[in-house]
């Protein structure tokens, strides 16, 4: 069967069979198991309704927790086996961790990345959207910042391996330095701000991201407040900081605690540009260096990942849920 | 302490001119009110003097300077918009004080400015709340505290009452004229499309339509000397009734003939000889309308509808009338009125109550 047959079958076996199953589920709790008429008529209304929404919520909540819930719980067991897995070693697969100065150093890069990359793709975002706005040309120029998103983060760090090649034939920072004379370097080798350079990467991607949500919210303003403050003497930066800016917090936090959730998952750089070696690994590169190798050891910092992550999720939900109020 | 006049000003969009010819002088401690149908260029006009709204052409000066291209922030206005358009993140005080912040001014006179401001308008309570959680009409008077502490000298209103009820709009009303009273040498500039608050507030009306300023003068006058049709038919309400006729009599005092009515009917409205036998508008406003019993009369018609509400009751004549192409008349009788639906009336207006005009112009006006 061709790919593009199977791949239309699934389309619509997965679309009339979720409608099928709501049709037939529907049909069977009104029909057969309370049915709407006889002595209980009205009790087996009540029940019904109190059911119906279990049953519809019930494909949802079952794929979830096979292939969301329970990888969690698994892994988190796993973490506590031993490297082959059948031995239950409590704790230590935790306690090698906080003794590995391989996965200090993780850490330390991971909290590098998690305050530089939302913060400078933030800015830079705001920066761009609020420049762009007016401009005639503005949207050519928002498109070309936002294309980088398009592109996977394998393929956005064979482009940057192209930019930072030692060969100042090929690229660009080396071509500089030729010009005035300097011999070549190569970034990814620079200790400590390799990690920059690679974060660079990112910040390049998710810019676009920042730019285009923050641009929408900057069009939200109310005409009326800008005006007031220019009526009010506010000069154009005043005019950003004090009124602009402050107007959509909210949806400035939100696009920064997503970029922050997004660096955490992040480890397809890292892993393309040096596998990180040259002292640039970060938590989910660490854990691949351990996958298939040492599995309780990857579940452990595959735990301490969520960890992190959760309250920036839980704290990026709620913004969510409160701007759309 | 401001005089802002308005010279040849014009305002285009390319092409296209919203405004043209509008020749204005406001005095010192005057309350104009800017009123016309919607998009007459009103709201344009207001911007174009707090500078928010390039002026294409003409001049625009405040105190005998030439502020036309002078920020909006240095021309000694301040705005109250329709929307508010409070700082939703600054509580009420931070609101009333940016002005003065950014001015660079000192704690103590922002303080002093702010409280001021906040006991006028009773806002003294709510200083530290945020905007979101005040009712509209104490938004509004936040809108207008911050104009207040800038102590500006001209203040410009751009319908500052329409996003209210009907209630709290009576109640701001006349908050606003008793605030006009307290600050007898600050000039205001209010734009409303509703006559009533046109005519409560004013001290001169500007009327504009098609473009230009179709009258200015005190609410009174607009209604006992309406310049042109526009203007007669647009303040007041109902509308006043216009009707075709001929003038017969020339002199102090105009005898008209009318198209629905029969013999005679006279206007106080002097006329020229030239004027002999020309077609003319004759006007009646329907709170002018008397019912007659007289051989001379100026519009008799069946009643189609009435509307009894006890202090006065309303006539619908039929209309159209044939080879016109006016709105339906309307009498506005007082008192209680029982049985006239149906009836055949004769009505007629008092000399000094029927305006003529010619070409469009009243004759009083020429």
């Amino acid at each position: 069967m061709s790919p593009l047959l199977q791949g239309i079958i699934t389309i619509l076996v997965g679309v009339f069979g979720c409608v099928g199953y709501f049709y037939a589920a529907n049909l069977v709790l009104d029909k057969v198991i309370f049915p709407a008429r006889g002595p209980h008529a009205g009790r087996n209304i009540n029940r019904a309704t109190a059911v119906r929404p279990w049953l519809f919520l019930f494909p949802a909540i079952a794929i979830l927790g096979i292939y969301l819930v329970y990888p969690v719980v698994g892994s988190f067991v796993r973490s506590l086996y031993n490297r082959a897995g059948d031995e239950f070693i409590g704790a230590g697969n935790y306690a090698t961790l906080s003794g590995d100065p391989g996965f200090q150093t993780a850490l330390f890069n991971n909290a590098l990345w998690v305050l530089f990359v939302p913060a400078a793709a933030t800015f830079i975002g705001l920066v761009v959207a609020q420049l762009t706005d007016r401009l005639s040309w503005g949207n050519i120029a928002k498109s070309l910042i936002f294309m980088p998103m398009a592109i996977s983060f394998v393929g956005a760090s064979l482009i940057w391996k192209f930019v930072y090649a030692g060969d100042p034939d090929i690229g660009i920072i080396n071509a500089v330095r030729d010009v005035i004379g300097l011999s070549p370097v190569d970034p990814v080798q620079i200790p400590f701000w390799n990690n920059f350079f690679l974060m660079f990467i990112l910040v390049w991607i998710q810019t676009g991201f920042a730019m285009v949500i923050l641009s929408a919210a900057l069009r939200g303003i109310p005409e009326e407040t800008i005006e007031a403050a220019i009526i009010d003497g506010a000069n154009p930066f005043q005019l950003f900081f004090k009124i602009k800016v402050p107007q959509i917090m909210g949806t400035i936090v939100v696009v920064w605690t997503t970029i922050t959730i997004l660096v955490l998952k992040v480890f397809d750089i890292v892993y393309t540009m040096t596998g990180g070696n040259f002292g640039t690994d970060i938590l989910p590169s660490y854990m691949m260096s351990f996958m298939f190798r040492d599995d309780g050891r990857a579940t452990a910092v595959a735990v301490v990942i969520m960890v992190v992550v959760l309250p920036v999720m839980v704290w990026n939900i709620r913004q969510a849920q409160k701007e759309m109020r | 302490m401001a005089d802002l006049i308005l010279k040849d000003v014009v305002k285009s969009y390319g092409d296209v001119n919203v405004l043209k010819d509008i020749n204005l002088d406001i005095e010192t401690g005057e309350l104009i009110v800017f009123v016309g149908p919607s998009g007459c260029g009103k709201s344009t006009l207001l911007r174009m003097i707090a500078g928010l709204e390039k002026i294409t052409d003409g001049t625009l000066s405040i105190d005998g300077q030439v502020m036309n291209d002078v920020p909006p922030a240095q021309r000694g206005i301040a705005m109250v918009f329709q929307t508010y358009a409070l700082y939703p993140h600054m509580t009420v005080r931070d609101n009333m004080a940016f002005a003065l912040n950014i001015a660079g001014k000192s704690k103590d006179e922002i303080n002093a400015a702010v409280g001021g401001a906040a006991e006028k308008l009773q806002l003294g309570p709510y200083l530290d709340r945020l905007p979101k959680e005040l009712s509209g009409g104490q938004r509004q008077r936040v809108a207008i505290g911050r104009a207040i502490v800038r102590d500006p000298k001209v203040y410009l209103f751009d319908e500052p009452l329409s996003n209210l009820d009907a209630a709290l709009r009576v109640a701001t009303r006349i908050e606003i004229a008793q605030l006009k009273e307290q600050m007898p040498d600050s000039t205001m500039i209010y734009v409303t499309h509703d006559q009533v608050e046109a005519m409560t507030l004013a001290s001169r009306i500007v009327v504009l339509a098609n473009r230009g300023i179709a009258q200015v003068g005190s609410p009174l006058e607009l209604y006992e000397r309406p310049r042109n049709t526009f203007v007669a038919q647009f303040i007041g309400s109902p509308a006043m009734n216009l009707l075709g006729g001929k003038i017969v009599g020339t002199g102090d005092i105009t005898t008209l003939e009318l198209a629905d009515g029969a013999g005679q009917i006279t206007s106080n409205y002097p006329s020229r000889s030239e004027d002999m036998g020309a077609e003319v508008q004759v006007g009646i406003r329907p709170e002018d309308m008397i019912a007659t019993e007289d051989d001379n009369y100026a519009f008799a018609g069946k009643v189609d509808i009435t509307e009894a509400l006890g202090e006065v009751t309303q006539l619908y004549f039929s209309a159209p009338r044939p080879g016109e192409d006016t709105d339906t008349v309307i009498a506005k009788l007082h008192g209680i009125h029982r049985g006239l639906r149906g009836q055949h009336v004769k009505m007629t207006g008092a000399p000094d109550k029927v305006h003529v005009f010619r070409d469009g112009i009243s004759l009083h006006h020429r």
